[in-house]
């Protein structure tokens, strides 16, 4: 957090080691906590729904993209429609295609094994935090895996509570903890750059996001609104100093 | 359809996981065939703020007052603090207050 970490030279920002993997993996200890009342939930439902315990834990382990994992929950039954399921799951998740995307610039410069293996545990919390290190000019690929260890190994363990001791905590709703997510990802909105460009940004994402969450087919609303921002962006282009000397 | 008795219900889940996966990795691939102008960069930076104001909004919208509180509380103290722990710790309370009356 200190001053000169900001004079890193810019093309060692990709750089990633044990260090900032522990590193990383610590700054996500403490939201990692709120996802384990996540897990909790998710496990006591899955049991509801009439998983059993292996595949409830197999389901947390290998998917690890909770909004999903509930969502196969509301389609799950004796008998299942496998395109129905795979299909939401797509929707709910394709705003990781974003994240990979949003990255890119800095994953370019990484190998092959390691530019696909930090994306193996993207989430939306250390996605946006490993993104606003790179904005801030500090290295975020620690975060990204590090921090996404941290939140899947969490997230597995609050499943394994959820399964056995589920009824601890009934209704997460009550204590606010389904806002945990919600507020994170403000504060990271807030947190990042600020000017009239951004805000219009803003505007229109938020704008495409309700017009396709109530219009559009369930589940689009994400991508729609983050490209319809994303092509604000393209037109009204951030003509910074120096900047344009790099193509 | 498929039975979710034995294997059928791994199947689905092992399934489910490869799309999962493919949403991990397959933004970064198709990047790797798209050279990265000014432009594309202009477009990735203002799409990434985008995609958290796309999750945000309609949680915003179609929440209960509580989450609304919890949203806003979490913006004024962001603001003041700067520090994200504070305001969403702020943000849950919030929430759990309003609801507790």
């Amino acid at each position: 957090m200190s001053l000169n970490t900001n004079n890193i030279d810019p093309s060692k920002l990709h750089r990633l080691d044990r260090y900032l993997i522990w590193k990383g993996f610590l700054q996500l200890v403490p939201l990692s906590f709120f996802v384990i009342a996540f897990g909790i939930a998710f496990g006591l439902a899955a049991k509801q729904t009439g998983l059993s315990s292996t595949e409830s834990m197999a389901m947390s382990t290998l998917v690890f993209a909770g909004a999903s994992q509930f969502a196969s929950l509301e389609l799950w039954g004796p008998k299942v429609s496998l395109i129905t399921i795979l299909i939401t799951v797509f929707a709910i998740n394709a705003r990781h295609l974003l994240m990979g995307a949003t990255l890119y610039p800095w994953l370019q410069h990484l190998s092959p094994t390691k530019r696909y293996g930090v994306m193996l545990l993207a989430s939306d919390a250390n996605w946006a935090m490993s993104l606003q290190a790179f904005t801030q000019g500090k290295p975020g690929f620690g975060i990204l895996f590090g921090g996404g260890i941290s939140l899947w190994l969490f997230w597995i363990f609050g499943t394994w509570v959820g399964l056995y001791f589920g009824n601890l905590i009934h209704d997460p709703k009550q204590f606010g903890l389904d806002m945990v997510m919600g507020c994170f990802l403000l504060a990271m909105v807030v947190g990042g750059e600020k000017n009239i460009r951004m805000f219009v940004i803003w505007i229109v994402a938020a704008s495409a996001s309700l017009l396709a969450f109530w219009f559009l087919p369930e589940n689009s609303h994400v991508i729609v609104g983050a490209i319809a921002g994303g092509a604000v962006g393209l037109f009204w282009m951030n003509h910074k100093e120096g900047e344009k000397s790099h193509d | 359809m498929i039975e979710t008795t034995g294997l059928g219900a791994l199947l689905v889940i092992g399934l489910m996981f490869l799309v999962t996966l493919s949403t991990r990795l397959g933004g970064v691939f198709v990047m790797s065939y798209i050279p990265i102008s000014y432009r594309v960069k202009q477009f990735i930076q203002a799409m990434s703020g985008s995609v958290l104001v796309a999750i945000l909004a309609p949680m915003a919208v179609t929440g209960d007052n509580g989450a609304r509180l919890a949203l806003l509380s979490t913006a004024v103290v962001m603001l003041l603090v700067k520090k994200p722990l504070p305001a969403i710790t702020v943000g849950i309370a919030t929430a759990a207050l309003y609801r507790m009356f």
